[in-house]
């Protein structure tokens, strides 16, 4: 099958500056990709790009076998941005229910998605009235209830205590294994080791594209931060991409 | 455009304002407020000779003029507020057509306008006796379409500020030379020629005018549903270019 995003020199460049310079990858369905870098690297640009609403200048970004954004994309693709987008003046379960109606789903889907992300007791409230990380947690069920084939999540985990991040990530792996693709950003290297593959990024180029334990076998170390860093230190070295990571999923 | 998409979205805004109780009761008491404060300004003036009375025709141009202005205000923020809070452009990744939210818009808040302008027309007629040769409902009617006009407009300048203190300015400069001009102070035939210019681009005049022709006249007149079809026309311009604001990519 078709893999679900594959980006090929892809650039954007916001006002006078390159924020990404050429990215070329491949994320096959069904996994799930962790987007890492560092603040400031390019991760939302990458993902805005995927879901279709940033203007690129250059390359291609291929979403389900469609160009990024295509109109038949907006039933298939759920994103969740990084501030969570959703209305305030709306309790959890009608703003649920509203992103539901808007990809034909019913009542009983936006419910359950909901009590997915750990809501359910408190679906009858304002949005307004929840904690930062509630607040998240309403704007990723409203992601989440389109049963989209790809999903789009900028930092879905921020703010959530162990317990849950636990509880999202089995989820996200049980999406995963009913052959929905997702593309997780996260600046957290415990959650890196959770996905299938890494894309690692930084200043706008690619330097790392395999598994977790690819990753780890080309830096030579068994720890993911210590692997990011080296991969970080090779790159700055001019060294390129080192032997075992990139290229061959292209 | 999708009418179960369409439906959704005036409903969950409607749902937005009934969750914002005390923004609705701003909404039907302050313009009767108002109303109370004219009626009792002109009570003791009396009436121009064979002329309508004073509080007549201010009373049934702010009949038309209250929608106008607070439906202006009220859509310019909530689509302020879809900007910012990236809700816009979540909405823009789902199935919603752009005509969806921007009819949404117009039918939620033309209705929470219509509503507006019968609490106080039931007022004005009722309490203090406003005197109309032409029926009350088309005053209303009127009052509605206004409302969904200033729901245009504001959805169309909502794309022109970038905060909620950038966007309350734009009121003055969209709403204050409109009532200016309108007709109500000075007639549109007495004014210097350029400002008659400047009147007749002005949508709002052509609503004053029509309610002042169902003031007149028992029936509707030519000239009243002239002004009505300018009134529409210039909302379905202006829900044109807000369009053309929201675009699905950005930089």
């Amino acid at each position: 099958m078709e893999d679900a995003i594959v980006l090929r020199d892809l650039v954007v460049d916001r006002g006078r500056w390159r924020v990404l310079h050429g990215i070329s990858c491949a994320v096959p369905r069904g996994v799930v990709a962790g987007l890492l870098g560092p603040s400031g690297s390019g991760k939302t640009t990458l993902m805005r790009a995927v879901v279709g609403v940033q203007v690129v200048h250059g390359g291609t970004v291929t979403v389900l076998g469609r160009p990024a954004g295509a109109t038949d994309l907006r039933r298939r693709v759920g994103y969740l941005t990084q501030a969570p987008s959703v209305y305030a003046d709306l309790t959890v379960r009608e703003n649920a229910r509203y992103f539901a109606a808007l990809h034909g789903r019913s009542r009983a889907d936006a419910d359950r998605a909901v009590a997915d992300v750990g809501l359910g007791a408190a679906a009858g409230q304002l949005v307004g009235t929840l904690s930062g990380g509630q607040r998240s947690r309403a704007s990723l069920a409203c992601a989440l209830v389109g049963e989209p084939e790809l999903i789009v999540l900028d930092e879905p985990t921020v703010g959530q205590d162990p317990v849950l991040r636990a509880d999202l990530w089995s989820r996200f792996h049980e999406l995963a294994a009913s052959g929905v693709t997702l593309l997780v950003s996260s600046h957290v290297m415990d959650e890196a080791a959770r996905c299938d593959r890494l894309l690692l990024i930084r200043e706008g180029r690619l330097i790392a594209d395999d598994t977790p334990d690819a990753v780890r076998a080309a830096a030579g170390v068994a720890d993911l931060d210590e692997a990011f860093l080296r991969l970080i230190r090779a790159s700055e070295a001019g060294a390129g991409v080192p032997a075992g990571t990139g290229g061959e999923t292209a | 455009m999708n009418p179960r998409i369409l439906a959704v979205t005036t409903g969950r805004i409607l749902r937005q304002l009934r969750h914002d109780r005390r923004t609705v009761a701003l909404l039907l008491v302050v313009p009767t407020l108002l109303l109370t404060l004219v009626y009792y300004m002109y009570a003791d003036q009396p009436a121009p000779p064979g002329g309508v009375s004073t509080f007549d025709r201010i009373a049934l141009v702010m009949l038309g003029f209250f929608p106008f202005v607070i439906m202006f205000l009220v859509t310019s923020i909530a689509m302020l507020r879809e900007r910012t809070n990236g809700t816009l452009e979540r909405l823009l990744t789902t199935p919603l057509a752009r005509a969806d939210l921007l009819f949404g818009y117009g039918i939620a808040f033309g209705l929470a306008g219509a509503v507006q302008a019968t609490v106080a027309a039931a007022l004005a007629y009722w309490v203090f006796d406003l005197d109309t040769a032409g029926g009350s409902q088309l005053v209303i009617m009127i009052a509605a379409l206004n409302a969904v006009l200033a729901v245009a407009l504001g959805l169309f300048c909502s794309a022109f500020a970038r905060t909620e203190f950038q966007a309350v300015q734009f009121m003055p400069v969209v709403v204050a030379p409109q009532l200016l001009l309108c007709g109500l102070f000075v007639p549109r035939d007495e004014m210097a020629g350029w400002l008659q210019a400047v009147s007749d681009v002005l949508p709002l005049s052509y609503a004053v005018e029509a309610l002042q022709e169902v003031g007149a006249h028992a029936d509707p007149t030519g000239t009243m549903w002239r002004d009505l079809a300018v009134v529409v026309g210039a909302t379905v311009l202006a829900l044109a270019l807000a369009a053309a604001t929201l675009r699905r990519r950005s930089g």
